[in-house]
């Protein structure tokens, strides 16, 4: 069982507590109305499904209840960050290097 | 005394004798013995039959990865458990235990027919028969395999046992107690660290229990053993035995199941069966050792032969000979050391027969010593014997592969050694990567991703002096980073046994390779020629060798088979080891009991059963219950002797008629609050929300962004900045989840709370004619009238002395009410209607009229008449969304091409013309004379036969249904075609007037 950084609460918890939530950085646009289709379909459907270090949006369901950002490793479920919702998205490579 | 037994010697207690059966015979063992040791103690070799060709078997190993010896093991009523391995289950007074794979005895097998059908059932078998002759399958084949495949039979009773689940932290988890764990945990011990040191056996010492001769520091090992797990103790360390570490998980999980009571004669109160530990450990340590390989030629299998290491077990720890005049097949030294135990304890070995051109002067010298004949360079081609091996067929090789003629040696046990695999399960549960030794032609432990250490024979040191030191040095790599700085103890052992080998594939015969019944699996009946097969027939990964084979699937993972399949399939293939790869390990180490995963999640603590303040007065009153997400619903109330549709029908009609009370209380519930509720309310719901008044309810549908309809419910806004919002049962926690999405990540400047209420409100809903009658008389502080309260109102008020939040509301056509008041005071409320209300007849009704009732009016349920792909417009409710609205959850998706686009499957009424009953999910097509397959254009999402209509009604999901009213679609059943007219959605009272007070 994987064990996760709540940015929130400031505490590592047993995966049990958080729901995965998709990948992250995908923002609604304000005005929707004014999407192309394709736009839109973009938007709705489109995700990286990286093999790898990941975007992804975690929420703390059975704590705070909050939504965060996470990297993570795909194939190894190494959590390299975890951040609060609207921060922006942290330079991978420099992510990976601090990791080894 | 039994013929094999040496008294005296082992770690058996010779002044305890125990006596169980077998087979329903008695034996007398001795306290200590397992199954397997007490039986060989006998001169009983024959313990079970094999999966597919129910051939006699053998122990051939002394531990957890015995293959062969699969035996029931039975205390009294519940307590049976099938495939037990005989070489693990302790003996005690009574113990029950049976052979397996036997009809109608294990001496004489039916099945065993099957092993002269060998060349029919051959690599592949299963899928081959899969596919040929396809009429074969239901009369030939698959009545076979059903009764052929699996081992043993499942108990048929409930077990009457606990399961017991426990969590654990710790600085340090050693793994295997045998000389390089109790090193590792000797280095760990008295330096204010948690440790823990599990073995899977009743006691601890692992290979020092069958190699009793090693002096350690000077001292005898066992007498160093006894001192060392004493001094552990005293530190503080926790020693666990029979206790298996069975996988490794995420960031340093380790499940151990720990066996409290297989080995008691009586079971103690309030003691659970056994335990899984979930431990978290800062550190761990693996010392798990080695297992022995088998060898691989014809006769491998007969009962007597088996691992020259376990023969050295049985004897130094448990006192038993395996055979009076064994004879020893190896290719590697430590064999040897076997064949000189034996002799040195009285037996006379026939013959080493060794594989090598080459061995060591000393072993050869102490052969000759002892008077035991050697044969260098030689192979072993049969064994005979019918149900226990008594003689070995051996030949001369010269060259490698030039076998000269075969002699017989007559034995009464063949003991052999392939050499030694090192045990890397857990290793590769961390997703450890291993790479090849070509020295000791195996895989070793490389990298890993966890906090862990491998050491001893684990990672191909052989030895006790070099487990000991391995243990205590590599430790120290894991203490370093607990921040304990050590320095490893120093180890001399004497009469150490090192030894090396050489790597073989089948050995080398004179006869058809073709022929030979040379197991690799034995478990699953895999031999070197299936491999081979395997292999010409395409398969070239050792994944697909192994599905196609079977080879390692059995449920001793591999233990004994993996590498030898690996070596014949790569060898097959003419590519390195490395090349063809290792397969998978994957937890659980040993087998593991469906009670040890559930602990103490089993009957009612299976599930969570969620259940309402008026639940049981529902149950008093005889109520049928239906499980609707976690909660249990009251789903009808039927009196003596009525059906279903009885009593459903009763009920509907009694509401209509007067008055019927309903638990509506599992509705999710979710309170939004603060300054910007609305705004956000309106932004989630397609309808309009800004400009709803406090104090009134409206309906909302909630999509999601890509058009589709989500979930629906009344929200009434309950004050100027506070709204009670309605979820479907099945919906509340999902919706909530959206909402806050919504809310924390897309429009954080929103001053908004989310709490959900589900729990804290009890809602009764009375609905009828004299619904407003009945209530009337309790409600404080708002007269029910048209005027003052008219349909879709809420007002905060008193009803029955309990602060309420009262709702006009109806799902049913009626007059209805829905009373919330706080939870506790749900039954009370409901127990003052119900008394009241006997002046009108109430009926209490349960959620299948409300489906009824709600169909008739041709509301919809979100999930039943809607699958996720059903648009507002697709379901005729276009009116629910707001026109006006710049945004709402949806609103962009619904102006999708898709969602625009004509002919989309809408929601309709349908009528059967024979006034027949339509099965829910019934597939509908426009044509029932086309050819088969016919095009489907829709099915039905609700039916019912009781309602007050007086005819079966339903709705149904057809291809551009709304614009085909009155035309006839047809729905196909197995007995005949069932025609139907497509009709509006509304049943009953179109025009809604019945509403009014
Ligand atoms: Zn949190």
């Amino acid at each position: 069982m994987i064990q996760i950084h709540c940015p929130y609460c400031g505490e590592t918890l047993p995966e049990l507590e958080f729901a995965y939530a998709g990948e992250a950085h995908i923002e609604r646009p304000l005005s929707p109305s004014e999407q192309s289709d394709e736009q839109w379909a973009e938007f709705l459907f489109l995700r990286e499904n990286v093999k790898g270090p990941h975007f992804e949006r975690w929420r703390h369901l059975h704590g705070c209840g909050r939504f965060f950002n996470a990297v993570r490793n795909t194939i190894t479920d190494r959590f390299y960050i975890t951040y609060k919702a609207g921060e922006p998205r942290p330079d991978l490579a420099t992510l990976l290097e601090e990791d080894k | 005394m039994s013929k094999y037994r040496l008294r005296g010697r082992g770690r058996v207690d010779s002044s305890k004798p125990v006596v169980f059966t077998f087979d329903g015979k008695p034996y007398t063992g001795l306290k200590g013995d397992t199954v397997a040791s007490a039986l060989l103690a006998h001169g009983v070799h024959l313990m079970g039959r094999s999966f597919k060709y129910h051939r006699p078997r053998g122990a051939i190993a002394a531990g957890s990865e015995e293959p062969n010896a699969l035996i029931g093991t039975r205390r009294g009523p519940g307590r049976f458990e099938p495939n037990t391995r005989a070489t693990v289950q302790e003996i005690w007074e009574g113990l029950e235990t049976t052979s397996q794979n036997k009809f109608p005895s294990l001496k004489w097998d039916v099945g065993a027919v099957n092993d002269a059908a060998y060349m029919m059932f051959s690599a592949g078998f299963y899928y081959k028969t899969f596919m040929w002759p396809r009429s074969f399958w239901d009369k030939v084949y698959e009545p076979f395999i059903r009764a052929a495949a699996g081992l043993g039979v499942s108990p048929t009773e409930e077990d009457p046992d606990t399961y017991a689940s426990r969590y654990s932290y710790c600085d340090l988890l050693i793994v295997g107690a045998g000389p390089a764990g109790i090193a590792a945990a000797r280095e760990a011990a008295g330096k204010g660290l948690s440790v823990i040191l599990v073995d899977e056996n009743p006691e601890m010492g692992g290979t020092l229990l069958s190699e009793p001769q090693s002096k350690i520091n000077g001292k005898a090992a066992w007498n160093w053993l006894e001192d060392e797990l004493a001094a552990l103790q005293a530190a503080g360390v926790k020693l666990m035995t029979r206790t298996t570490a069975i996988g490794y998980y995420h960031e340093n999980l380790i499940a151990l199941v720990e066996k409290l009571t297989d080995h008691l004669p009586t079971l103690p109160e309030d003691t659970p069966r056994e335990r899984m530990w979930r431990v978290r450990a800062k550190q761990v340590v693996l010392a798990q050792g080695a297992l022995e390989k088998p060898m691989v030629f014809h006769g491998n299998d007969r009962p007597g032969v088996m691992l020259a290491g376990s023969a050295q077990t049985f004897l130094n720890r448990y006192g038993v000979k395996v055979g009076n005049t064994p004879a020893v097949v190896t290719s590697h030294d430590s064999a040897w050391y076997a064949a000189f135990d034996l002799q040195d304890a009285g037996a006379f070995v026939q013959a080493i027969i060794d594989t090598r051109a080459q061995v060591r002067q000393d072993l050869q010298d102490e052969a000759r010593a002892r008077g035991i004949p050697v044969k260098l360079s030689h192979t072993v081609t049969a064994t005979g014997g019918r149900l226990r091996v008594n003689n070995v067929r051996v030949n001369p090789v010269s060259g490698g592969t030039n076998v000269g003629a075969g002699q017989w040696i007559k034995c009464d046990a063949l003991l052999m050694s392939g050499g030694w695999t090192p045990s890397l399960h857990l290793f590769s549960h961390t997703k450890g990567s291993l790479t090849w030794d070509d020295d000791l032609t195996t895989f070793l432990p490389k990298d890993t991703p966890e906090d862990c250490v491998i050491t001893g024979a684990s990672r191909g040191l052989w030895g006790v002096e070099a487990a000991l030191r391995d243990g205590a040095a590599r430790v120290g790599e894991a203490l370093a980073k607990l921040g304990i700085g050590s320095s490893a103890s120093e180890y001399s052992v004497e009469d150490d046994r090192t030894g090396s080998g050489v790597m073989m594939r089948e050995l080398p015969t004179d006869r058809s390779p073709g022929k030979a019944k040379a197991f690799v699996d034995f478990q699953n009946d895999v031999t070197a020629k299936d491999l081979r097969l395997a292999v010409r027939e395409g398969m070239r990964s050792i994944e697909h060798v192994k599905r196609y084979t079977t080879n390692g699937m059995a449920t001793d993972q591999g233990k004994m088979s993996n590498i030898n399949g690996l070596n014949i399939a790569a060898d097959a293939l003419g590519k390195k080891q490395p090349q063809v790869g290792l397969t998978t390990f994957r937890p659980p180490y040993t087998p593991t009991t469906f009670g040890a995963f559930a602990g103490y999640h089993r009957g009612e603590h299976f599930e969570v059963v969620r259940k309402t303040q008026i639940d049981a007065w529902a149950e008093e009153h005889g109520a049928v219950y239906e499980p609707v997400g976690q909660w249990r619903r009251a789903r009808y109330f039927p009196k003596a002797g009525e059906t279903m549709d009885q009593a459903v029908t009763r009920e509907c009609a009694a509401t209509r008629a007067s008055v019927g009370i309903f638990d509506a209380s599992t509705l999710g519930k979710i309170e939004v609050v603060g300054p910007d509720a609305a705004e956000f309310i309106n932004r989630m719901y397609t309808n309009p929300f800004l400009k709803l008044a406090p104090g009134k309810c409206r309906y909302g549908l909630l999509l999601g962004d890509d058009g589709f309809i989500r979930d629906d419910g009344v929200i009434a806004r309950v004050e100027e900045d506070r709204f009670h919002v309605t979820t479907t049962t099945g919906g509340a926690a999902r919706v909530l989840n959206m909402m806050e999405d919504y809310l924390q990540t897309e429009w954080p400047d929103l001053n908004v709370w989310l709490t959900s209420t589900t729990e804290q409100w009890s809602t009764v809903a009375l609905n009828g004619p004299n619904a407003a009658k009945l209530l009337a008389p309790f409600v404080e502080g708002i007269e029910l009238t048209e005027e003052a309260f008219p349909h879709m109102s809420c007002v905060n008020c008193t009803v029955a002395g309990y602060p309420a939040r009262l709702w006009r509301v109806s799902f049913t056509g009626e007059i209805g009410f829905e009373v919330n008041v706080p939870a506790p005071y749900g039954r009370d409320l409901w127990e003052k209607l119900w008394e009241a209300g006997q002046q009108y007849d109430i009926t209490p009704y349960g959620t299948e009229t409300m489906h009824v009732l709600r169909a008739e009016k041709g509301y919809i349920i979100v999930g039943q008449d809607t699958d996720g792909t059903v648009t507002p417009a697709d379901a005729g409710m276009d009116w629910a969304v707001g026109k006006k609205k710049a945004d709402f959850v949806g609103m962009r998706g619904l102006a999708r091409p898709d969602l625009v686009a004509p002919n989309r499957k809408q929601l309709v009424g349908l009528l059967t013309e024979d006034n027949s009953w339509l099965e829910e999910g019934a597939q509908i097509v426009f044509d029932p004379k086309q050819p088969i397959p016919m095009k489907m254009v829709g099915h039905v999402t609700s039916s019912y036969n009781q309602g007050t209509t007086g005819r079966p009604i339903a709705l149904a999901l057809v291809e551009g249904g709304h614009s085909k009213m009155g035309e006839t679609v047809y729905i196909p059943m197995p007995d005949r075609t069932i025609a139907a007219k497509i009709t509006g959605t509304v049943f009953f009272d179109p025009e809604n007037s019945r509403l009014k007070i």
